[in-house]
């Protein structure tokens, strides 16, 4: 039987790999997937304890739904200043964006 | 009864957002200077709305969204500082060429946000609140777009923003999970009747280390230096003194308000942190050539004194963090409209280009020398008024070492301080024409300076506010 402990340790993992892409990875967009991922496993969070803990009121789908609306507007701000930035340096690696000290 | 037009702040500010916005596409480029001047008359009758009704309060939709008089205080510092941005970058909007209107837009959709965060009383409201606040900043950060410093700010400051606000929200999921409720008031009711768990202290630490970020507290203010000096310096100030407002009003509410005091030791916790931040902020401001950089990490310092007082947590430090919000405003604006007067004339804030500036505009120059050391907290500036409050709030509260540690730090920070006024004073510069200092900012750098003369030398008034708008936290 699976129970609301397998969804939180998901979304925990989950959690886990999208902080792990956005330390490790260079790519400015594999940043922004991995944050994506961050916020995903929030949401399966809020959508799970909703569920298992009370089925009658709404509260954890509706902060969910939020959620998802604020990433898009987010991603959205998110890729239009990547591209702004790689007209100027043809380049998306975040190591070639030092000219303030990281 | 609900009093909806307590909420006419908050939808006048909406619509005057969105009237710039599509004002600045419909309009011809000639045109467009009249939305400043409507954002600034917008912003100044929906300050008086809130003067004017500063002491009604109202609870919307069952605890969700809160008008109190600690709102309203929030209310009024996000207002002025919004206006004095908007008079001081008169001359600094013309960099952004073409799309200097929609800069007014974003900058009212950002004001927006923190009025609907310090007026939160559920976790989505906040979270939306937030999102409203630093999305906009994410654009008015990187809005000198050809600018490559300020392209580099932006997207590094849209990087960790996420980030950030995942870390905020899988903290709020936590907190939902062991009170099964986001409304603040019914997180209490179900923590005071519920076990200590550790997922719940989890939860806690992981949105006080979201919130962090906002304001920069150590360890979480590796950002702050890049994202303050890449910005075009008007929204660096609203950075600094609103954002930061903002958030620390956000965390002493929730923390008073939410959480029971057995859920978890915070004030330990945030003791240190304060510690740190003080101490990590004023060391590494000391060697720094360019004064938006060192503008920055002073405003890590003074995240730190805020902290002192929210650390105390009681009737004297809490004034003390609203007191030093309202003062720092006042200092901290007029500081980056100098040196926007100086970037704007010079091409850069090095600290070379200010050589001279006593005698190039004298009035500036002592404007800003008078708010260093307000921020430092000189008496009688009102710096020192704030830092009195927090201090002696500190000391009440048991914690004579930290008040100790600000006490001797907030000495050494002179040394920075008075480092730019040796400039403008002694330092020698090859030109000698007089700065050009438009109205518009002549007009903020006199308000500002009045400001901090004032509630250092008078602070009555200014205090009997806050002990009006902390009065909601005496139960705790």
């Amino acid at each position: 039987m699976i129970g609301l402990n397998h969804y939180l340790l998901l979304g925990t993992v989950l959690f886990g790999i999208g902080a792990y892409g956005v330390f490790a990875k260079r790519n400015a967009i594999a940043v922004l997937m991995s944050i994506e991922l961050m916020l995903n496993a929030v949401n399966v969070n809020f959508v799970a304890i909703n569920r298992f803990l009370q089925p009658a009121a709404g509260m954890g789908q509706l902060f969910a739904i939020f959620v998802i609306v604020v990433a898009a507007a987010e991603v959205a701000v998110g890729l239009a200043l990547i591209i702004s930035i790689y007209r100027h340096r043809k380049s998306v690696d975040l190591n070639d964006f030092n000219l303030l000290k990281w | 009864m609900m009093y909806y037009q307590l909420l006419g702040p908050e939808i006048t500010v909406a619509v005057l957002g969105l009237l710039v916005l599509a004002g600045s596409l419909l309009l011809p480029s000639h045109g467009k200077n009249a939305l400043g001047y409507l954002t600034t008359i917008g912003l100044a009758a929906v300050l008086l709305a809130v003067i004017l009704n500063f002491s009604r309060e109202a609870i919307f939709f069952a605890g969700v969204y809160q008008i109190d008089m600690y709102a309203n205080f929030f209310r009024l510092l996000f207002l002025s500082a919004a206006l004095l941005i908007m008079l001081m970058s008169s001359r600094y909007t013309g960099l952004f060429g073409e799309r200097k209107s929609e800069w007014f837009s974003f900058m009212l959709f950002a004001t927006l946000g923190m009025m609907i965060m310090v007026a939160a009383g559920d976790l989505i409201m906040v979270y939306v609140g937030l999102e409203l606040m630093t999305i906009s900043f994410y654009i008015l950060t990187a809005y000198l777009l050809n600018d490559r410093w300020s392209a580099e700010a932006g997207l590094k400051y849209l990087l960790i923003g996420a980030m950030s606000s995942a870390v905020l929200l899988f903290g709020m999921s936590l907190i939902y999970a062991c009170s099964g409720s986001t409304v603040f008031t019914e997180i209490y009711q179900a923590l005071l009747a519920g076990s200590e768990r550790p997922a719940l202290l989890a939860g806690i630490v992981m949105m006080m280390a979201g919130l962090g970020f906002k304001i920069s507290v150590v360890p979480f203010h590796m950002w702050t230096p890049d994202i303050y000096q890449g910005a075009p310096t008007p929204v660096t100030a609203y950075l600094a003194v609103a954002s930061k407002a903002a958030g620390f009003a956000v965390l002493v509410r929730i923390l008073l308000i939410a959480f029971p005091p057995t859920s978890l030791d915070w004030k330990l916790i945030l003791a240190v942190l304060a510690a740190l931040t003080i101490i990590i902020g004023n060391l590494t401001a000391l060697p720094q050539t360019n004064v938006k950089r060192m503008l920055a990490y002073s405003s890590i310092a003074q995240a730190g004194y805020i902290l002192v007082g929210l650390v105390a947590a009681n009737t004297y430090g809490l004034k003390g963090v609203l007191f030093y919000a309202m003062t720092y405003v006042f200092a901290n604006v007029a500081a980056f409209a100098v040196t926007a007067v100086v970037e704007v004339a010079e091409g850069n804030a090095e600290l070379e280009s200010f050589n001279g500036l006593g005698r190039r505009a004298p009035m500036p120059a002592a404007v800003m020398t008078i708010c260093l050391l307000s921020l430092a907290g000189i008496p009688p500036m009102a710096g020192f008024a704030g830092k009195l409050y927090l201090f002696s709030g500190a000391i009440q509260g048991g914690y004579l070492w930290l008040a100790f540690i600000g006490l001797l730090m907030s000495m050494i920070s002179v040394y920075y301080y008075l480092h730019v006024a040796k400039a403008m004073y002694i330092g020698i510069s090859s030109r000698e024409d007089r700065v050009l200092l438009p109205v518009p900012v002549r007009i903020a750098l006199w308000i500002c300076l009045l400001g901090t003369i004032l509630m250092g030398v008078y602070p009555g008034p200014l205090s009997e506010l806050t002990e009006l708008a902390v009065q909601l936290f005496s139960a705790v």
